[in-house]
């Protein structure tokens, strides 16, 4: 449609700078030859990681520095850091952070970003704009994925062969950790019970995590698919035998103080069942090798529980 | 029944007035039970009425006892204290658009509330968080009544509320951002529009004591508010004193909207609406409007507090949407109407 001729006029400016965009995207795209092009044997030696998960992924598979020069990964976000939330904050203190702004990230020169793909859309699109090379890595939602999760970011890195002896160690750890035997009495019921009454269905680790140690996941039986709120009267009649939970962050909110309502401390008096266990969430969430802390950890609650109902279990603070 | 047979029962006659009385008692042991018996867990209504005087129990008795109880307690005395210190209030600047929620009083002690919780004071004596929501809201009345006391005008009131308020705002904002807590920062909309989902008796053992004694104090000062109602000289010929009203009022105000401010964030507009239906069914007797505007106030809260759970089910609904969009145009309403009677 053509606008009337004043209006040609007046719009004259905001045209010429919608030229000058297009030109400088498609300077852009050109200048990036790598999304259309497969990584191949190429290795990229500044690596950016701006997803919690693929930051811990990077650090355990990027190539070290030699000497004063650098490794592969040059920074990874703020996130990793965190112990409430990465199980390799630690070894994260060694890197530069990014707090995963298009700005920040690009100006730390990479030739290849990681990022999740609940990564802001934003962020993504304007570092490939910039001829950033960006690989968006899904979330896993088994233990099964892990495996595919360490060689998509290994191929991504150019480390293969790391990949592969990851791979190789973490599927010899899981096999070690055999489920429990599959027996009608031995299967206990728990809720994943998080801030918020956030809880975690079909479909995802945690419900995985749950399934392999023994555990009938209430939000799966309620039909619950992914992750959602859950009343905390659905939580009560439920009835679960065990109710994972996280440790509440420094500061208060009202979002955790519902973790401690005299409905759910009770739920765990009604028959001698029921108990808090506090979980630290870090090796929950990603589909890392550390993922099998979890298991371990769900396993023996799982053995105390069968054990007797009257054994102490861990409760929340 | 509706609001004009209502008024047609009550055209000015005191067997009316206890007519009156006696709808809203019976409004508000309705919603009462329906609060007790609307929930995501379908429960009939045998099994939950047996399971709310049962003992020890099942799930059932848990759901009743520990879950919809208190929620529903926490409706009746939040809302009447909501509509009462509204009826106070609008009662003594002589001004219909006096309300807590309005002229930042609400807001002030959701503030005070915030920096109890965030500082870890609350954390560390429980009894900080409705004090420092006391505290936050007794400041903001006070600075009100000396900013648009009584003769300070509509404008006035308004124009010190709109500053107070996006005041207390920004600061509990800012307060909740900063916080260490990642949950924190998401709790602002909670704090500005106030909920009762998943209150436990722990909240109605914070906020009782101090709502009740506001609300002992506001109802006191009914006959006082009845001689001002008729001018400052008659009501200073009677013998009164209106400095020691002003202190009642601030503090009466500041224990019953301070303490609920606390447990259930700022919910607005109960406070405003309330006393103005009452008002023409009642007639200008400020100390007849007190003790319905708080049945009224608590109907009112106990029915938005049943329908955010029927409309959203599993996601929470603040209560102050609800209000507000009842409120709100009743608000347009109201200035509209001053404005014709200003012309």
């Amino acid at each position: 449609m053509r606008p009337a001729a004043p209006w040609r006029f007046a719009r004259w400016g905001l045209g010429i700078t919608a030229v000058a965009l297009a030109v400088a995207v498609a300077q852009g795209a050109a200048a990036d030859p790598l999304p259309t092009r497969p990584s191949g044997a190429q290795m990229p030696s500044r690596v950016v990681s701006i997803n919690l998960c693929t930051d811990q992924l990077a650090m355990m598979l990027a190539a070290p520095g030699a000497g004063a020069k650098p490794g592969q990964l040059i920074s990874v976000s703020t996130l990793a850091s965190d112990p409430m939330s990465s199980s390799m904050a630690a070894e994260a203190a060694a890197y530069p952070a990014n707090r995963g702004s298009a700005e920040q990230v690009f100006m730390m020169n990479p030739d290849l970003v990681l990022a999740g793909t609940f990564t802001s859309r934003a962020t993504v699109d304007l570092l490939r704009r910039l001829g950033v090379r960006v690989v968006e890595i899904a979330p896993v939602t088994s233990l099964q994925g892990v495996s595919d999760q360490i060689r998509q970011v290994a191929a991504a890195l150019g480390r293969f062969e790391a990949g592969e002896a990851l791979v190789a160690r973490f599927e010899a750890d899981l096999a070690a950790l055999a489920p429990p035997s599959d027996s009608q009495a031995s299967r206990l019921r728990a809720a994943l019970y998080y801030p918020n009454g956030y809880t975690i269905g079909k479909g995802t680790l945690s419900d995985d995590i749950l399934a392999r140690t023994g555990f009938i996941n209430i939000a799966t039986e309620l039909g619950r698919a992914g992750g959602g709120n859950l009343a905390m009267e659905l939580l009560v009649m439920a009835g679960p035998d065990l109710v994972v939970t996280s440790k509440p962050y420094p500061g208060a909110s009202r979002s955790e103080a519902l973790l401690r309502h005299p409905a759910l401390a009770q739920l765990g008096a009604q028959d001698g069942q029921a108990a808090l266990l506090a979980t630290s969430d870090a090796d929950w969430i990603c589909g890392t090798p550390h993922v099998l802390r979890a298991v371990a950890e769900m396993r023996a609650a799982h053995q105390r529980a069968i054990a007797g109902p009257a054994a102490p279990m861990q409760s929340l603070p | 029944m509706t609001a004009r047979s209502v008024s047609a029962f009550a055209s000015g006659r005191g067997l009316s007035i206890r007519l009156l009385t006696v709808l809203l008692v019976l409004a508000v042991v309705l919603l009462f039970c329906a609060s007790l018996l609307v929930g995501p867990a379908a429960l009939g209504l045998g099994e939950s009425l047996s399971a709310l005087f049962a003992g020890k129990g099942g799930p059932v008795v848990l759901v009743m006892q520990e879950i919809r109880l208190p929620r529903a307690i926490l409706g009746l005395l939040i809302g009447a204290a909501l509509g009462l210190s509204g009826a106070a209030m609008q009662g003594f600047l002589r001004n219909p658009l006096a309300e807590p929620g309005l002229i930042g009083v609400s807001g002030s002690a959701a503030l005070g509330a915030v920096l109890a919780l965030q500082t870890g004071l609350a954390a560390a004596f429980a009894l900080a968080l409705p004090l420092a929501a006391l505290a936050g809201a007794g400041l903001s009345a006070a600075l009100i009544l000396i900013l648009a006391g009584p003769g300070g005008g509509a404008l006035a009131l308004i124009l010190a509320g709109v500053a107070i308020s996006a005041l207390a705002g920004a600061a509990t904002s800012l307060v909740l951002n900063l916080s260490p807590n990642p949950f924190a920062a998401a709790e602002i909309v909670y704090w500005m529009m106030g909920s009762l989902a998943d209150r436990s008796f722990t909240h109605v053992w914070l906020a009782a004591p101090l709502i009740l004694a506001g609300m002992v104090a506001l109802m006191t000062l009914g006959r006082g508010l009845d001689a001002l109602s008729l001018g400052e000289d008659a009501a200073a010929s009677m013998g009164l004193r209106p400095g020691r009203m002003r202190l009642v009022l601030i503090l009466g105000t500041a224990a019953a909207v301070g303490a609920s401010v606390a447990v259930a964030g700022a919910i607005g507009f109960v406070g405003l609406v309330v006393p103005h239906i009452l008002r023409p069914l009642v007639g200008a007797r400020p100390s007849r409007l007190l003790p319905l505007s708080a049945l009224g106030g608590a109907a009112v809260l106990l029915a938005a507090d049943v329908a955010v759970r029927l409309i959203a089910p599993d996601r929470d609904l603040k209560l102050g949407v609800l209000t507000a969009l009842i409120g709100a145009p009743f608000f347009l309403h109201l200035i509209w109407t001053m404005r014709r009677a200003e012309a």
